[in-house]
């Protein structure tokens, strides 16, 4: 069992609020992930919730005991640290084992366990080097691996992928996420790549300087966001945004719309009009942004592959069903 | 062309680095050979290098006239003495500052780094006093503890630079594991911490070993260390370098010989973690 739950949790350092009263229902075994800008506090809630921090105000309820006052090891989760943070001078399976040495099982459990946890991570060659003689990839699954071995109620991930070059990180994400599927074990993973959240969380928190903006699954999110800072924050490329009369005209002081869901025609007269700034062909997709006087640069996506080049003219047409409508606070409108 | 310009650049250095390391150890080696001379070479001009009557002796009269081993053990005591007491106070003091800063913690180091800045000659006649007082003149304690307060800022800053490149996520992740404070201490702190221990073990070692200001002004016989055993034949009765310098060889050589088998862990307490 590994329900999280936090109410009006509040963390400040010194006169400095950081985390400025979170609630937030994290289910056993969802995988839920924190992104939000540079500096927002995702860092800082996780550690309140490992108990490395210790919170101003609010409580934190672990299956429904509050763990406030609880040291992080009674608290019976573990974290993956994005510096890795292995033992230097321990090998491999001392690095794996070195929390059930601590809770004091016996060797033979202990090298079983550790073992097992090696298997399941591609590491059984390497358990008697030191953390210096592994590949990044390698040190990150030595800290997966001391992670789960503990079989802990929920798992806690800073960046743990942000030190991995692309490929890697692609590859560990879809190792994270088989594994957590497979454990059953929640997991709490901290992020600010938004590919990462969308394609590994059951559920994303949306976190602005120190708030929770939106909780809701990756497509609610994109779907349905709360709000303009979620609305530009989930998808990419970033949602357009067009205020003034355009917007008054559909009862909103801004509406937005995703690159996705403006359909483009060429020299067509419909819709907004302007001229091809830049158009960058991928292939697989086309992306246009285009100078549209008075509505500002819009970007506009299209699926495959599209000829038409800088300088061309084309008109979008939004599709009236995907028009996202915000009031002058920035809240969403609905109907 | 390329190659050949660095073979040359590298013979050239390889030279020079000799060259200056031989500058360096010369005077060590001067003193050796000069220890081995009679009276009357030792101050021959030109002095001669190694073609002269070999004889051992200095060694014997110096043996004779001064108790070496008492001198070598007073060393002994108060070199290592006041190097465990220094390391015992300095270790928590370094960690808390390390791991638990305060905002006052800068000024702090800087504050115990101050005192090492006024000659010691300034309070020579102060402590001199308050060691008469309390009778602690000549005695193997009363140069432990100064030695010890001596070198306490420098033991204090060395460890503290050391413990601050333990990265701070380490002992988190040791917290995470169930590591109590005492278990983390031992299994994760200590091991990481052994070779800035061990350097700045080493350099303290030899700083308290060649100590020779308060040495020489707050002893005279019975606890006299070597450093004035060494002093006691540049004066009284007029110079006798072959003496003096097989007297001088005596007195280093244990710490040459300690200095040479812990070379590594030297060049790491000196860079002082500059370099990881
Ligand atoms: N120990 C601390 N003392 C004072 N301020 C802190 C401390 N730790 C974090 N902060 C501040 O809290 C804010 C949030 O930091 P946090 O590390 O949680 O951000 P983050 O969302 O994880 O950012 P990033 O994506 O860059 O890792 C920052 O403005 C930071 O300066
Ligand atoms: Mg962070």
């Amino acid at each position: 069992m590994g329900q999280i739950t936090l109410q009006g949790v509040q963390k400040s350092f010194g006169p400095v609020h950081i985390i400025k009263g979170a609630d937030l229902d994290i289910a056993d075994g969802s995988f839920v992930v924190f992104v939000g800008p540079s500096g927002c506090g995702k860092t800082t809630l996780l550690r309140l919730i490992a108990g490395l921090e210790d919170v101003t105000g609010g409580s934190i309820l672990i299956d429904g005991k509050n763990v406030v006052d609880t040291p992080p090891a009674k608290r019976g989760l573990s974290m993956v640290f994005q510096s890795y943070a292995l033992y230097p001078h321990m090998s491999v399976r001392g690095n794996i084992g070195f929390g059930l040495k601590m809770a004091g099982l016996p060797k033979d459990e202990i090298n079983r366990k550790v073992e097992a946890a090696a298997a399941t991570l591609n590491l059984s060659p390497y358990l008697d080097r030191k953390p210096r003689e592994l590949s990044g990839g390698q040190r990150q699954r030595v800290a997966i691996g001391r992670a789960i071995v503990r079989e802990p109620k929920g798992f806690l991930f800073d960046e743990p992928l942000s030190n991995l070059d692309a490929a890697l990180r692609v590859q560990m994400r879809i190792e994270v996420t088989r594994l957590q599927k497979q454990l059953g074990t929640t997991a709490i993973y901290v992020t600010h790549d938004q590919v990462e959240a969308m394609t590994m969380a059951d559920k994303i928190v949306v976190l602005n300087a120190g708030k929770i903006e939106q909780y809701g699954s990756p497509l609610e999110l994109y779907e349905r966001p709360n709000n303009l800072f979620v609305a530009g924050f989930i998808g990419s490329p970033k949602m357009n945004f067009v205020t003034g009369e355009l917007a008054q005209q559909q009862g909103a002081a801004t509406i937005g719309v995703r690159p996705e869901h403006l359909k483009i025609e060429r020299d067509g007269t419909g819709g907004w009009v302007g001229t091809i700034a830049v158009a960058e062909h991928l292939g697989s997709d086309t992306f246009l942004y285009v100078d549209a006087g008075p509505l500002g640069m819009l970007t506009a996506r299209y699926v495959g592959e599209l000829s038409l080049h800088a300088g061309d003219r084309v008109s979008l047409v939004p599709d009236p069903a995907r028009i996202h409508r915000f009031d002058a606070s920035g809240n969403a409108l609905r109907n | 062309m390329a190659r050949m310009a660095t073979t040359r650049r590298v013979v050239v250095s390889t030279i020079g680095a000799w060259f200056f390391g031989f500058l360096i150890f010369f005077p060590i080696l001067w003193m050796v050979l000069t220890s081995f001379k009679t009276e009357l070479e030792a101050f021959a001009i030109p002095p001669s290098f190694l073609f002269f009557h070999w004889t051992t002796e200095n060694y014997a009269t110096v043996q004779e006239r001064s108790d070496y081993l008492l001198h070598a053990m007073n060393s002994i005591i108060i070199a290592g003495g006041s190097t465990l007491i220094a390391l015992l106070i300095a270790i928590p003091a370094a960690w808390s500052m390390a791991f638990s800063p305060t905002k006052r913690t800068k000024d702090v180091l800087l504050w115990m780094l101050s005192t090492k800045m006024m000659p010691p000659v300034g309070v020579l006649v102060p402590i001199y006093l308050i060691y008469k007082t309390f009778g602690l003149l000549d005695s193997r304690i009363g140069l432990v503890f100064i030695l010890c307060l001596g070198n306490l800022p420098i033991v204090i800053w060395m460890l503290f630079t050391y413990f601050k490149e333990i990265p701070r996520d380490i002992l988190e992740a040791a917290r995470m594991d169930g590591a109590t404070i005492g278990r983390e201490l031992v299994y994760v702190l200590t091991p990481m911490a052994i070779p800035g221990l061990a350097s700045t073990l080493l350099l303290n070692l030899i700083l308290a070993w060649n100590e020779a200001f308060w040495t020489l002004n707050l002893s005279t016989s019975n606890a006299a260390p070597l450093t004035t055993f060494i002093a006691s034949y540049s004066s009284p009765e007029g110079l006798f370098w072959a003496k003096l310098s097989a007297a001088s060889t005596l007195a280093i050589a244990p710490i040459l010989v300690l200095g040479w088998f812990s070379q590594k862990q030297l060049v790491r307490g000196l860079t002082f973690g500059a370099v990881k």
